[in-house]
């Protein structure tokens, strides 16, 4: 039998079976407003019982998301394009696994403050 | 919803947002070595899946077919405070990707257009692209080997533009440097936020 952490496609499926094989097929998340800097991070610790009920990826994401990371740090961290990121992001939110903080608006204090940031490195 | 804003208390970081800036120009002036100066982290690799029409020239037929292609944009990190991380993209080179600007540009502080004096007419796209849409953006002449031929207000006059936008001459393997580009660009947008609009 199959491994559960392994798929049923091979390397011969291509680069682009395998994102969205991972998606099932769905090209678009419902989550409208995740973007490549939108921070996300876990709700839970990893347990066992949750380890058991998400598939690799998504076990991955909640691990790698203990601490705050954006979209697309979890996509190169991962090896996946952003939109099936996005996906499977959108999916771990659902099950309220995730929590997300949209980019802000960089406004006069913002800048300031990354004026500020940048001159004390 | 009920995961918005759960528990902040017993998970720091939780309340932290994000900025990004963009680092634009032409094909090998440095984008990704600037990333990789002033990034905390090792620039990092993320990518896209597009499709595309394309059109073979010798296809006779003129049968168009779609294409998947990918993307790849690199990127770095800096934590400005336990609120606040700010994001470095470097734009992708090809022109047939500017599609994946505007993603990158919307909710930018702006950019850093980095300019190679020996192929200024590198940087035309990057400048004419957020000129178009208002955000701001500085010049980066990125002096290689430290040749120094060239005056920021040569450069200006060459791209022909706007007398207000920032022109510093850098050297983006320099932290010092990369830092006073950064600097300048927030700089130049909070003057342009705070300007009245002509």
């Amino acid at each position: 039998m199959t491994p559960a952490d392994q798929h049923w496609f091979d390397e011969e499926a291509g680069p682009l079976v395998r994102p969205y094989a991972l998606t099932r097929g769905r090209t678009t998340s419902k989550q409208r407003d995740l973007a490549m800097i939108t921070l996300v991070v876990a709700l839970q610790r990893v347990t066992p019982q949750l380890a058991d009920s998400l598939e690799p990826e998504g076990l991955q994401i909640v691990t790698m998301c203990q601490h705050p990371k954006s979209i697309a740090e979890v996509s190169a961290d991962l090896g996946l394009p952003l939109s099936v990121v996005k996906i499977l992001i959108g999916d771990l939110i659902d099950r309220q696994l995730l929590m997300f903080r949209s980019a802000v608006t960089p406004d006069i204090n913002v800048l300031q403050a990354v004026i500020n940031g940048i001159r004390r490195l | 919803m009920a995961y918005a804003d759960s528990d902040p208390n017993q998970r720091p970081g939780v309340r932290a947002t994000a900025v990004k800036l963009l680092i634009a120009g032409g094909f090998g002036v440095g984008k990704t070595t600037m990333v990789g100066t002033i990034s905390e982290i090792p620039p990092l690799r993320t990518e896209e899946l597009i499709t595309e029409l394309s059109r073979g020239v010798d296809d006779l037929s003129g049968v168009e077919s779609k294409k998947t292609t990918t993307v790849a944009l690199d990127f770095g990190r800096i934590t400005i405070s336990p609120e606040l991380v700010l994001y470095l993209f470097g734009t992708p080179g090809q022109d047939r990707f500017w599609f994946m600007w505007d993603e990158l540009a919307e909710g930018a502080i702006g950019a850093v257009v980095l300019a190679d004096t020996r192929r200024l007419e590198s940087c035309f796209p990057a400048v004419d692209f957020f000129e178009r849409r208002g955000i701001p953006f500085v010049i980066g002449v990125n002096c290689f080997d430290g040749d120094e031929e060239y005056q920021p207000d040569e450069v200006r006059e060459a791209l022909d533009i706007d007398d207000r936008v920032p022109v510093v001459l850098a050297d983006v393997r320099q932290r010092a440097s990369a830092k006073e580009l950064l600097v300048t660009l927030a700089e130049h947008a909070i003057t342009m936020a705070t300007a009245t609009p002509a």
